[in-house]
């Protein structure tokens, strides 16, 4: 063995160059068992939770930002080493040098800083203002660059969220990396690389990639000095569960130092982890009470981190949420299953720490997972509602199995794959644009090319179909071009060097597209199809509103007629994306997933063909419309289930809210109740489902008395929130929602 | 054949074991005073015709949620009422392998109810009251017509859960849970007790339909009395006694 700290460890390929996967396969220990090894919290965990509790009120009264350091601009060394306890804390390292203090990412753009301060009461340093004066950033690139046929589609709202004045996110480091090599390994891998690099043809694209490489190496190095602050030589493998649970959160850490992307997520390292902790009980140095208290402590260190956002993008992307996603589970691709002792550790954390939103642990759902397991998950699901399943059978075929979930949903092979995150396009907006000859159904801006108004008493299928395909490949150019600038830029400007340094250098790029307002759309076109419906227009001309008459079949009962517009929707929309080249030859994808911006995006949107009133919400993601839903709950599953995750391989996401007496009796019959839906849904390829098991009352009551449920925590589209941290109206929204009962 | 079916629903949990289609049959020949049906009392006000092969179509989209013991519900309404669609949808669903449910109060011709027995996998009848003034009062029906379906049950060697809707001061006594228990142990074909609480939340549905809602000042079951009521009849039977 080429390092000490492996002794112990099956050799591999893995030994040789880096390849995480091969370890994992060599080394783990599957376990079929259930949770009755599982251990409570330790003293010093209480008592630490007790003072982050502190912390967390003292934040929440101060209208959710503790403190803001407006002096520094947040980097991997530009903070001194701060501590919650320094004499408690088992994993240390925090984002700045205090608990719950932010800091400020001005590279992605200087105005989104100095907006989020002011928001919270304080103000951008001159030092900073300073520093940045002689800068540019991503956003201002981008906007150099933006025509004004973008500009308009962002402004009227058919296209919202780019991600153009921060940073954009959705890449996962191969934290795990650093615990089982070391970074001097890394960085000798990558100088290789670099070397390999020089004997090319020096084009665009590979000086682009070797100065990338000399970006990487050389926050490789800061990320080692930013262990020394802390008193820690990461240079070395990990040579203990805990050295790997540290070094492994380093990495964390100095991502999230470096990036304010929207969506900064963990990987998959429980399965891994176990590994180290695994071998610790072998060799009698690690107690499994020690072992969870670890586990709790690093989870502890992940439910502190924040950035600092501006109250524009909370109303996208509410709850303060980071996306610390943690994909557990799941099965090997020898049939074997992923599920290992601390992938139960993980899920304990909820119940020793209390049910938080964050990390936003993901279990990969499978038929072969073992039974034990799946019903462990889902009694944690009834108890805390923070869980979210992904179909790792249909997910397996195309990433293999070791993958793991950016954002809400969003699968890529770790250290292999990345993407160019974008937003999402507003479908219904679009089919009203399309009526109204390119105009805003509001303003009558002309944001797309000038076409007639819809003529005609009653709305014709056929006929508004064609006027949909001319539109929506205008509305695909516009957004595929949009992103291309956003990503050069941020490329150019805020380049994710740690986290890229934890990438395979030759990185396979997806470009993520989005749509919103899925379920609206095709109930929609099912109106104009199997109803008649009216368009009524104002003086200007414009359709304000339409008059339905008769039924049609809505999304969300399982009626094909329907369901397969929905699908129909979706192909045509990525068929149109790909007709328009990215930057860097990324490979097209869509997710259906809102986030909570199904708010905001109905609030731009006029009245639509299927009866919505003008500026009401959409439903979240691939959800059906609330209300809707005549056949219950499973009928609606199935509806979403007939979404093809082959058009949409960004991701599909359902947020699903049942009472807890709709699943049955008590809690062994809720919880076997529950993996009989899963395994149902799931077996028809579907792909994502967020598990709520709540009454509506409970909500009601937490709206009225939020200091009374400081912890309620509720999946609302691909993450989990502290209800308390939603807006009035996004509250009001989720009450809204389908809650799906007991039919007594 | 077809059926009048006030509605379907993809997801019970409550109405047998594991996951369950429900279907809702239209028309009922009793008159609970807590009934929170009230919509499937009328033949003709509500619901829609299905074709068994329409029912058939539909409930097999739910198939790979039955695993785990799940199936289809009959329910209502009374189911018996419609005993030529209960039957041959029965056959079909056990041609086909799914699991068959029915719930009923057990109040059908007789020979008619065996027609659809045949076919059935579990019976669940709720009894309602031990004392036949009580039955006919508050029910409008016979408390030995459903004795004698439950005879029937028992000849047939169909598996029986019995339920009880347990209504503060008409049905909550220790007698008569004494005597509900009594019957329930008369049959050997039982697995199963189950006991459910008298609620309210069926309100919005009669002030829709413009009736009056005979029980609107009557208490509701606490869990307390649910929960005591539960340990008696375990105490006095040995089979499983579930609450709701």
């Amino acid at each position: 063995m080429k390092y000490d700290a492996w002794e112990g460890f099956a050799p591999g390929p893995w030994a040789e160059a880096i390849n995480v996967r091969d370890f994992i396969q060599k080394n783990y220990t599957p376990y079929e068992g259930d949770d009755s090894f599982l251990q409570g919290p330790t003293k010093r965990t209480t008592d630490l939770m007790e003072k982050l509790e502190e912390l967390l009120t003292l934040e929440r009264k101060k209208g959710g930002v503790l403190e803001i350091d407006t002096n520094t601009v947040s980097s991997l060394t530009s903070y001194s080493p701060g501590y919650l306890d320094p004499e408690k804390e088992i994993i240390v390292g925090l984002q700045t040098d205090s608990p719950l203090k932010r800091g400020v990412h001005p590279f992605g753009g200087l105005q989104m800083s100095r907006q989020a301060c002011e928001a919270y009461g304080f103000q951008l340093s001159r030092k900073v203002e300073d520093e940045f004066q002689y800068r540019t950033t991503h956003n201002d690139g981008v906007f150099r660059a933006y025509t004004e046929e973008m500009l308009a589609a962002r402004k009227c709202g058919v296209i919202t969220g780019l991600p153009d004045a921060y940073g954009r996110g959705r890449i996962i480091g191969d934290y795990r990396r650093i615990s089982l090599y070391g970074v001097d390994f890394l960085i000798e891998e990558k100088r290789k690389d670099k070397k390999v690099l020089g004997s090319q043809a020096m084009d665009t694209e590979t000086i682009r990639q070797t100065e990338e490489l000399y970006q990487q190496i050389h926050f490789l190095e800061k990320l080692k000095e930013m262990a020394a602050l802390y008193g820690l030589d990461i240079s070395l493998p990990a040579r203990n569960g805990k050295e790997a649970i540290q070094w492994l959160y380093f990495g964390y850490l100095g991502s999230i130092k470096e990036q304010n992307g929207a969506a900064m997520s963990l990987g998959r390292v429980s399965t891994f982890l176990d590994i180290y902790l695994e071998r610790d009980i072998r060799n009698g140095i690690l107690t499994e009470k020690e072992a969870q208290e670890m586990m709790d402590d690093f989870v502890m260190k992940l439910r502190m981190a924040r950035h600092l956002r501006t109250p524009d993008y909370n109303q996208l992307f509410a709850g303060d949420p980071m996306w610390i996603t943690e994909a557990l589970a799941g099965m090997g691709e020898d049939g074997r299953t992923l599920v290992t002792k601390n992938t139960y550790r993980m899920l304990q954390t909820l119940y020793n720490l209390g049910p938080a939103p964050e990390p936003n642990l993901t279990v990969l759902w499978s038929e072969g997972l073992p039974v034990p397991f799946k019903r462990f998950a889902a009694k944690v699901s009834c108890d805390t509602a923070a869980l979210q399943y992904q179909n790792d059978d249909v997910m397996r075929r195309d990433f293999g199995d070791d993958y793991a979930i950016a954002c809400c949903v969003s699968a890529m092979r770790i250290g292999k794959d990345m993407q160019f995150f974008g937003a999402r396009a507003n479908l219904p907006k679009l089919l009203l644009m399309a009526l109204n000859g390119g105009r805003d159904e509001f303003t009558g801006l002309q944001a797309a090319p000038e076409g007639s108004f819809y003529e005609g008493e009653y709305l014709d299928y056929e006929k508004v179909l064609e006027q949909l395909d001319f539109y929506r490949d205008w509305l695909a150019r516009t957004y595929c071009n949009a992103m291309n600038i956003i990503h050069y830029m941020h490329d150019k400007y805020a380049y994710e060097k740690t986290q890229m340094a934890l990438h395979d250098t030759r990185v396979h790029r997806f470009m993520a597209f989005g749509i919103a307002g899925l379920s609206v759309l095709a109930d929609s076109l099912s109106a104009i199809r199997y109803a008649k419906v009216r368009p009524i227009r104002g003086n200007d001309g414009l359709i304000k509103d339409f008059e339905i008459q008769g039924e049609y079949p809505a999304f969300g009962n399982d009626d094909d007629r329907v369901d397969t517009i929905a699908r129909e929707q979706t192909e045509l929309f990525l068929k149109a994306l790909k007709k328009n080249p990215t930057y860097r030859n990324a490979e097209h994808t869509l997710s259906i997933l809102t986030i909570t911006s199904n708010v905001v995006y109905g609030k731009k949107t006029g009245a639509t063909p299927d009866g919505r009133k003008a500026s009401e919400p959409f439903a979240p993601g691939a959800n059906p419309m609330h209300g809707r839903e005549r056949n219950g709950a499973l009928a609606s599953l199935n509806s979403v289930a007939k979404l093809s995750y082959d058009t949409c391989k960004d991701g599909i996401s359902n947020t699903f809210t049942i009472i807890p007496e709709a699943l049955g009796q008590e809690g062994p019959e809720r919880h076997r109740n529950l993996v009989g839906v899963m395994d149902g849904y799931f077996r028809q390829k579907a792909h994502h489902l967020n598990v709520n098991v709540l009454k509506r009352e409970t909500l009601v009551e937490a709206m009225e008395k939020p200091e009374k449920y400081p912890n309620l925590t509720i999946r609302v589209s691909g993450y989990a929130v502290h209800f308390h941290r939603l807006s009035r109206q996004q509250q009001q929204e989720v009450l809204s929602r389908t809650f799906h009962g007991a039919f007594l | 054949m077809r059926g009048r079916v006030n509605s379907f629903q993809s997801l019970g949990a409550v109405d047998g074991p594991g996951i369950r289609s429900v279907i809702f049959m239209q028309g009922c020949p009793l008159r609970c005073h807590y009934c929170h049906n009230p919509e499937t009392w009328e033949m003709d006000h509500e619901g829609s015709w299905f074709s068994v092969e329409e029912m058939i179509l539909k409930i097999s989209r739910f198939k790979s949620y039955f695993k785990e013991g799940g199936g289809v519900t009959l329910s209502g309404g009374e189911p018996l009422l419609q005993w030529e669609f209960a039957a041959a949808l029965f056959k079909e669903l056990q041609k086909r392998g799914i699991h068959t449910a029915l719930d009923t109060s057990g109040h059908g011709n007789l020979a008619r109810a065996e027609e659809v027995l045949k076919n059935t996998n579990l019976v669940l009848c709720d009894l309602k009251f031990s004392k036949e003034e009580q039955y006919e009062e508050f029910c409008g029906g016979s408390l030995a017509k459903v004795k004698n379906f439950l005879a029937l049950t028992e000849k047939m060697k169909v598996p029986l859960w019995i339920r009880h809707v347990v209504v503060p001061g008409l049905n909550d006594r220790e007698e008569d849970i004494r005597a509900i228990v009594k019957i329930a142990r008369s049959c050997s074909n039982l697995e199963k007790l189950e006991l459910l609480p008298f609620h309210k939340m069926c309100l919005e549905k009669y002030e829709k339909l413009g009736l009056d809602f005979p029980l609107l000042h009557h208490p509701e079951c606490s869990r307390e009395k649910i929960r005591t009521l539960q340990k008696f009849c375990e105490n006095n039977i040995d089979i499983p006694v579930s609450i709701r």
